[in-house]
């Protein structure tokens, strides 16, 4: 079976065209000479991008025009998701308020806002409700409260039903299953309205700093360059947007808050962030499977009980039998041979889960990543010009499995926060250094999101014991229902998600079934579902540091396990045209904007930046 | 000569995207689907855009009919350098069945109005694959026609199209006022800046009904059902020849 059948006709043009490449002496660029494995063949290039191979040294950028438009604001947001959608419109109530004029601007690098959400989900309306009160008279997409609550433990072919009292985190009461992606489309209409500048399709790719180190804002992603690095006719500068103050709301492992981590040393007290991946479909099933208001988790089969993860199926109400389902897998999973997609598309075929999807349609795909470090892992929050916000520091309430309400408040917070020290800025003046606003900080520490964090902090962390899943069950029912997170110590985690895997040679392969067509799918049809796609002729988002450990590193010692974890089939092992070895082979147009590969990889080579604008999964109520 | 070039661009379901049939079969899903300008449409604007700053032309006027949400593209042909830009407004209800026909009849009342010298379409939008709007136009105004352009030369006077056909490339030369309808290789559209959206907020775009232009928007195609196209079916391997002949005739194919 040829490698090439498992190429999608965008990665064999990519393919063709990274084999056009010109070979650039690595030694002249500043990478280290790598030893050479096979006689025939030498360390293949791979990364053309500019962050690993910088244009001031490159002659084919000699004389190219670098000079940048820019534009100054008073507040710029990173990312039109629910913090950072919610922060803007908070700004322009105060502002609104108090009769005063705030520009604020948030860039997206999805085409249309709503286009990169995705999620369960399960939202609990506290923050929607103390942002917009008003929420059902305006129109927002919370069609569908929650009727039944089922929790499961799967063995492999039957279910052990588990009581959802009320006061278990994950009981939902109250709540509203929701397209989350719709609701961030709605979440920027009002904004719009209340003069929110919002620009989809343009992504934040560098952080600008003033002279004294503090954040000056943002550039966005220039355009035009070629797969080998080189400019284009139609090259052209990104914009810098410069603010006041900037807040970061990339989502879950932002790429611009990784820099601004080393930058700033804002990792220094906490602990490392932990991750899950969460894979997602949407299905239309037949009418009389459907139960508008129903919600299923499960944990266990086809998981080990050492291995973090579970299920969500949700009944939509929104006219279509829509059922939006899908898998969480932890990513400090220890054995490479592990495929959370494959997992996924196991578990749908278990006897509790295949009578509601049989006769469906799946009609969307799409996977994130999704923090799970809770108060451990919270970073410094504010630094001189910037703030970071929702999912990218990380608000998510794990056993809950929610994050949209309290990354929605922490925008709120930073809002408010930041309004009052906002300067009435003259024109033709710009600020010489960034606001530093800690107070954000602290009243996010006051705030009810703080105080729910702590209260389940220690339930992630009690998995890693002998007993796995049912350890951290014992340790939740005792110390979560009955003493409500009271306990005086706090657990740790297990340190980086990118350490915990095994060498392949100490692990088992596990043997998947093959997809049936019907229920479960291969992966590349699934990732044709999410609609992603970048322009072709684009160096890969998706840079190596040294291009020569994915071989002999990853594929050596862990089987390649990029070609397992990453839900778009980015990576694959291929033979090189000798034959004599393997060579990674990037298909950067399939991505989908996880950011998996940048959390799980075991050498920590993969260093995700962002495309051109517009790139990217096109989801549709996700 | 006027110098006014009208580009027209169409809102479609972007490439990429995987289509789905609406459960009733009257049409296929759009709503919160992403969309975006008709390939062919950008490389129009573009080879206008271009015509501008050659000094050859004084106006690029974007046109798109539609509901709404067209405005955005229109943005992006005025980001892309468009001086102004002309919403026809269509209802959601109307759009659905707005066919070649309609819009060229408004394209062609547009045309006199805005005294064009030139009307530049793109061949074909990617969702009706009609090819039609551009050859309608230049019927009804009774003007020349340069379709499946890969290369435009203006001239005083006249335009020198070279034309992708069938047996290779044609090269015509026709008189102004003509309707040029753009093919792939014509140019690289270049990309929409930031930049340049935000000073395309500041141009502006008039509001146009059809039944002010004198267009009368009923159609006379109705659409009966829309479904999926059958799914392949695995092939059959034939031993021999004969057999092959055999299977043939049985498909009723020989």
């Amino acid at each position: 079976k040829s490698p090439k059948c498992k190429c999608s006709l965008q990665s064999g043009r990519c393919v063709r065209a990274l084999r056009r490449c010109p070979r650039l002496d690595p030694g002249a660029l500043g990478v280290r000479p790598t030893a050479r494995r096979w006689a025939s063949s030498d360390a293949p290039k791979i990364t053309t991008h500019y962050s690993i191979h910088p244009r001031d040294q490159d002659p084919r950028w000699e004389g190219t025009e670098m000079e940048r438009f820019a534009d100054q604001a008073d507040v710029v947001v990173v990312g039109a998701g629910p913090a950072g959608l919610s922060a803007a419109i908070r700004l322009k109530q105060l502002a609104l308020a108090e009769e005063r004029e705030v520009r604020v601007c948030v860039v997206e690098k999805a085409s249309q806002i709503g286009a990169h959400t995705l999620s369960g989900a399960c939202l609990e309306p506290s923050a929607l409700n103390e942002l917009l009160p008003d929420w059902k008279e305006r129109g927002a997409p919370l069609h569908t409260p929650v009727t039944e609550d089922i929790f499961s433990i799967l063995t492999e072919k039957h279910r052990i039903p588990v009581p959802m009292l009320p006061g278990l985190p994950m009981n939902n009461h109250g709540n509203y299953i929701v397209r989350l992606g719709n609701l961030v489309r709605w979440l920027g209409e009002q904004a719009e309205e209340l003069g929110v500048e919002l620009y989809p399709g343009y992504a934040a790719a560098e952080v600008l700093f003033h002279e004294d180190g503090s954040v000056k804002g943002i550039a966005t992603n220039d355009v035009g360059i070629a797969k080998d690095g080189s400019p284009k006719d139609t090259f052209e500068r990104g914009m810098e947007l410069h603010a006041q103050v900037t807040l970061f709301g990339e989502g879950c492992h932002g790429h611009l808050a990784k820099q601004l981590y080393r930058h700033f040393n804002l990792r220094q007290n906490c602990e490392p962030q932990t991750y899950a991946i969460g894979l997602k479909e949407v299905w239309v099933v037949r009418p009389e499977k459907w139960r508008p208001g129903r919600v299923e988790h499960s944990v266990g089969w086809p998981l080990n009980r050492n291995t973090y993860g579970g299920s969500f199926l949700y009944h939509l109400n929104e006219g279509e039998p829509l059922v939006a389902l899908g898998f969480v897998v932890g990513l400090d999973y220890s054995n490479p041979y592990l495929s959370p997609f494959r997992e996924f598309q196991r578990w749908k075929h278990h006897p509790f889960v295949a009578p509601t999807l049989e006769g469906g349609e799946r009609i969307g795909y799409g996977a994130r990543a999704l923090n799970e470090g809770g108060v451990q892992s919270i970073p410094e929050l504010t630094f001189p010009g910037g703030i970071l916000i929702g999912c990218s520091p990380g608000f998510m309430n794990v056993p809950k499995i929610k994050g949209t309400h309290t990354a929605m408040k922490s925008g709120m917070l930073a809002a408010e926060a930041v309004f009052p020290r906002l300067a009435v800025l003259e024109e033709d003046s710009a600020p010489s250094a960034g606001l530093h606003v800690p107070e954000y900080a602290e009243s996010l520490k006051a705030s009810w999101v703080w105080k729910e964090l702590h209260a389940v902090r220690n339930i992630r962390p009690s998995f890693h014991n002998y007993l796995g899943l049912y350890g951290g069950m014992v340790y939740t029912g005792i110390f979560y229902w009955i003493l409500r997170g009271k306990e005086p110590w706090t657990l740790k985690h297990c340190g980086l998600d990118s350490d915990q895997l095994k060498p392949a040679k100490e692990c088992t392969p596990i043997e998947y079934p093959r997809p049936d067509g019907k229920l479960s799918f291969d992966l590349l049809s699934s990732v044709a579902l999410s609609g992603t796609n970048h322009e072709g002729d684009q160096p890969a988002h998706l840079t190596l540091r040294d291009d020569s450990v994915p071989v002999e590193r990853n594929l050596a010692i862990y089987d390649g396990p990029e070609q397992r974890f990453c839900p778009a089939g980015v990576y694959e092992y291929v033979p090189t045209d000798d034959g004599a070895g393997m060579r990674l082979q990037i298909n950067a147009q399939n991505c989908v904007h996880c950011k998996t590969c940048d959390i799980k990889d075991p050498s920590q080579n993969i260093n995700w930046v962002v495309p051109e604008g517009s790139g990217g999964p096109a989801y549709n109520g996700m | 000569m006027s110098g006014r070039v009208l580009v027209g661009v169409k809102r479609v379901i972007d490439y990429a995207v995987k289509i789905r049939v609406k459960p009733d079969h009257s049409g296929v899903v759009t709503e919160g689907v992403k969309h975006s300008m008709n390939p062919f449409c950008e490389i129009a604007v573009e080879e206008a855009v271009k015509m501008k700053e050659k000094k050859l032309i004084k106006e690029v006027v974007a046109v798109s009919c539609g509901p709404q949400q067209v405005q955005e593209t229109i943005r992006t042909a005025l980001a892309m350098g468009a001086d102004r830009g002309i919403h026809v407004e269509v209802s959601a209800k109307e759009y659905e069945s707005l066919g070649p026909l309609q819009v060229s009849k408004i394209l062609a009342a547009l045309a006199k109005k805005e005294e064009a010298q030139l009307i530049i379409l793109g061949k074909q939008a990617i969702d009706g694959d009609c090819n039609q709007t551009g050859q309608m136009t230049a019927a009804l105004l009774d003007w020349p026609q340069g379709t499946f352009a890969s290369e435009v030369t203006l001239e005083a006077g006249h335009v020198k199209v070279v034309r992708e056909i069938d047996g290779g490339l044609e090269t015509i030369k026709i008189n102004t006022p003509a309707v040029l309808t753009a093919d792939l290789r014509l140019n690289t559209p270049r990309y929409a800046t930031l930049p340049n959206i935000m000073k395309a907020k500041k141009k502006k775009i008039a509001n146009v009904k059809p039944a002010d232009l004198g267009v009368e928007l009923a159609s006379k195609l109705q659409v009966l059902r829309v479904d999926e196209p059958p799914q392949r079916e695995a092939g059959v391997k034939v031993e021999s020849v004969d057999d092959l002949v055999g299977k043939l005739k049985e498909a009723g194919r020989i």
